[in-house]
């Protein structure tokens, strides 16, 4: 069957079986590896991906049901070639990886959450990141690196100069 | 995995009609029927998508409650504004379930029709009545944690997982189904499933082509709403137990109560002898000792299991005072 999916902004058309899983849609016909087959039955959330921004199984989604939403995979979050996003390198930077299986999940789990949550708290990441399996960190490191990644991007949300806020502005 | 055809209907009348037979099935968010489909213990061999039509909807009835489509997500739902302040118990237990990458496919409707079930019926290596009527059941005799104490045959013990359809059956939600003859009706939450009985390959009421095209929650009963889930890690766990409480209270006594469980039975599970047990009573740990033995009047355990019973009564007991208190 002919698909057409919309990843990381890009059009493509792919032809595949409907039985064929989101999951390997992405890797095998886009080469997109970077998304990664883990348990395959929903269980580890290695394969997540957002779907018009929500993390969601790939392994547990047909290809042909991906139509009409826009997919974001792990190659779709860095703003360009040979760059990091923010938390991708708040995760370099707080050693919130060790193997890496579970990173490319992990991140996108956590861009969504602060997506709508500049602030969270340490149990607003717990949460947003519990259908994420990690062996190797024990999660310390995960929970440390999307805190910096927040911390990072609510400075650059801030006014570059105090003088220029809002609240100046209107004094 | 089997190969299979994907159709994906105009409309939900074309949608029953497409599943006629026993070898096609539905699928929305598929968080259940893919990875079933993976071990090859469903193997239809056509696919209706359904998960395109209008069915997304949360919308006030006549009646004065609210009409849930069928395919609004277990995410959407949890995090309506109207859910949370009217129905506090149902947004507590759907977020008390699977995990937020779920909760963001699986709907409504087929968080209703996931399939009753346990690790034995998972792998196809060991003996499943459910899987293969007439084989066998693994579980009783084996691992037992996660199995059911009440409403099991000897044929199978295993438990509806569900958190949502615990709250919703506290709720007395009704559930809206659309036949192929195109005729819709409405049933209790109850009367959708079954009890395994000889039969624990038929989980549901529903006959081929029809498709639960809402659920219809009354309008919010008076008193206080709480889901409590017992489980091994704190999230992304089934319920050990779980219990659903609308309690309401006059002059220190219980005036109304409702209470449904999960984690104990082959679908969620709610005993109206224990709940007019509790009404026109004082609260007390004696009446709660006392409810609690009529929901486990005909418990059944296995060795593996058999802790559920005193985690059933402490967690009722526990549930009960924290409703009770401070609510007259």
């Amino acid at each position: 069957m002919s698909v057409e999916l919309k990843v990381n902004g890009r059009a493509v058309t792919v032809d595949v079986e409907p039985r064929t899983t989101l999951l390997d849609c992405v890797r095998d016909e886009l080469g997109l590896k970077g998304t990664h087959a883990g348990c395959e039955h929903g269980v580890c959330g290695a394969c997540t991906v957002l779907l018009d921004g929500q993390p969601t199984r790939s392994c547990l989604m047909f290809a042909v049901q991906a139509d009409g939403y826009e997919i974001t995979t792990i190659e779709g979050v860095a703003p360009q070639a040979g760059e990091l996003d923010v938390i991708q390198d708040a995760f370099c930077e707080a050693h919130g990886l060790q193997c890496g299986f579970c990173t490319s999940g992990m991140i996108l789990a956590a861009r969504s959450l602060l997506e709508r949550e500049a602030s969270p708290t340490v149990e607003d990441i717990r949460e947003a990141i519990s259908g994420n399996i990690c062996r190797c960190t024990g999660y310390g490191q995960i929970i440390e690196a999307i805190q910096l990644a927040a911390e990072r991007m609510r400075g650059q949300n801030a006014p570059a100069s105090p003088s220029l806020s809002r609240t100046e502005a209107v004094r | 995995m089997r190969a299979f055809d994907y159709q994906r209907p105009e409309s939900a009348e074309a949608a029953t009609r497409a599943q006629s037979g026993a070898e096609a099935r539905f699928i929305a968010g598929g968080t259940n029927l893919l990875d079933l489909m993976k071990l090859e213990i469903e193997t239809p061999r056509t696919l209706i998508d359904i998960s395109r039509l209008p069915l997304d909807g949360i919308a006030p009835t006549e009646a004065g409650g609210f009409s849930i489509g069928a395919l609004v997500t277990n995410a959407a739902l949890a995090a309506d504004p109207s859910v949370r302040r009217l129905y506090p118990v149902l947004s507590r237990a759907l977020l008390a379930g699977a995990s937020g990458q779920l909760r963001n496919k699986a709907t409504t409707g087929g968080n209703l029709l996931q399939r009753t079930r346990c690790y034995y019926f998972y792998n196809p290596a060991t003996p499943c009545n459910k899987r293969e009527p007439g084989s066998g059941c693994s579980a009783i005799g084996g691992h037992t944690r996660i199995h059911a104490i009440l409403g099991t045959s000897p044929h199978c013990i295993a438990t509806h997982p569900s958190d949502m359809a615990v709250a919703m059956m506290a709720l007395e939600a009704e559930v809206e189904i659309l036949g192929p003859d195109g005729q819709t009706r409405t049933i209790p939450l109850a009367d959708l499933y079954r009890l395994p009985g000889d039969t624990p390959h038929i989980e549901t009421s529903l006959a081929p082509g029809d498709l639960i095209t809402a659920v219809i929650l009354p309008p919010p009963p008076p008193g206080r709403q709480l889901y409590r889930k017992v489980r091994d890690r704190a999230s992304y766990a089934f319920a050990l137990v779980s219990v659903a409480a609308i309690i309401a209270m006059e002059n220190g006594r219980i005036s109304a109560a409702r209470l449904a469980f999960g984690g104990l039975a082959p679908m969620p599970w709610r005993d109206r002898e224990v709940e007019a047990l509790l009404i026109g009573e004082a609260p007390s740990p004696a009446l709660f000792a006392a409810a609690a033995d009529r929901l486990l009047a005909t418990a059944r355990t296995e060795d593996g299991n058999a802790f559920k019973s005193p985690l059933a009564r402490r967690t009722l007991a526990s549930v009960l005072a924290t409703a009770c208190a401070g609510n007259s």
